[in-house]
């Protein structure tokens, strides 16, 4: 009972956050309903019991991706008047593609005649078990390649995000590592005869 | 009683709301990068709901590379962004027809 009252409290609250963030004229109000959508996400998979990817989500959703959308929303000087043309305009067809995806998958998703019922709640995890120590197994072992190819893909996407925004400005004073080891004695002293001054 | 429908129905509206976004903020590319981010969390609810039902680990191991792959894709989109905005002042869809003949 308790689960069902969270599920479509929670559900209402996500939902009414995705349509803010379609809806809203300004794009930092975008962004904070992503961050509450992200939030209620995170409470429903706890519902369903992923607790590891539900702090995960908060983690890195929230705390990393949503801070940058955020730093580059504010970091742009936009004007969210000009960002609004077509808005009017295109909103009856997009309401429509939508209105047909919800009742295409709600009609798939509520078909009774395919041969599986899930309708029934799941069976509750054992007293003692661990989501994340469960998770952590198998992607160690199981997985352990195709992890080690996410951190490859998260260091090209550093890699790449640095290289894309970095600017070479004139008079932007750095130091060129390369010309200051290949530096050699003769660039840099200049022995002198200097004649001593005589006593006159 | 919640079953796994509900759960799907909710992924299928979120995905749908993310989709009518696509249309309706077709110059603003920020909130077209946040619809792309509201389809993948909809695609990571279904992955947990039928993990949690059907009792296999593995779609939540789905769902931790999904989160990378986002992760990374929207750091790369954001940078984007930021050279177009520099380059043209403005981040309007419309202004990315460099390649047009």
């Amino acid at each position: 009972m308790l689960t069902t009252i969270l599920f479509y409290v929670y559900a209402s609250v996500l939902v009414g956050a995705a349509l803010g963030v379609v809806l809203s004229k300004n794009p930092v109000h975008a962004a904070l309903f992503l961050v509450l959508a992200f939030f209620t996400s995170a409470v429903l998979w706890l519902l369903l019991e992923a607790e590891f990817l539900g702090v995960v989500l908060v983690l890195v959703y929230v705390g990393a991706v949503m801070v940058l959308f955020l730093f580059v929303v504010m970091m742009l000087d936009i004007n969210p008047a000009t960002l609004r043309e077509g808005f009017t305009k295109h909103a009856p067809l997009g309401a429509l593609v939508a209105l047909i995806m919800i009742a295409e998958i709600g009609y798939v998703v509520w078909a009774k005649h395919l041969g599986f019922d899930l309708s029934g709640a799941a069976p509750a995890a054992a007293a003692g078990y661990s989501n994340t120590k469960a998770l952590g197994a198998v992607l160690y072992t199981d997985y352990l390649l195709p992890f080690q190819l996410a951190a490859v893909v998260l260091l090209v996407a550093i890699v790449a995000a640095i290289v894309l925004t970095m600017r070479h400005r004139p008079g932007h004073k750095v130091q060129d590592i390369s010309a200051q080891v290949h530096v050699r004695r003769a660039d840099r002293v200049r022995i002198v005869k200097v004649e001593s001054a005589r006593r006159p | 009683m919640i079953g796994l429908p509900h759960f799907l129905l909710l992924a299928g509206v979120l995905f749908s709301i993310a989709v009518a976004g696509v249309f309706l903020n077709r110059k603003n590319l920020i909130v077209l990068l946040m619809c792309i981010e509201l389809m993948l969390l909809a695609v990571n609810f279904n992955f947990i709901a039928f993990s949690h039902w059907l009792g296999d680990l593995n779609g939540q191991v789905f769902v931790f590379f999904i989160l990378t792959v986002a992760a990374a894709e929207s750091a790369i989109g954001l940078a984007i962004l930021v050279v177009l905005f520099r380059e043209r002042r403005g981040i309007n869809v419309d202004d990315l027809d460099t390649m047009r003949g």
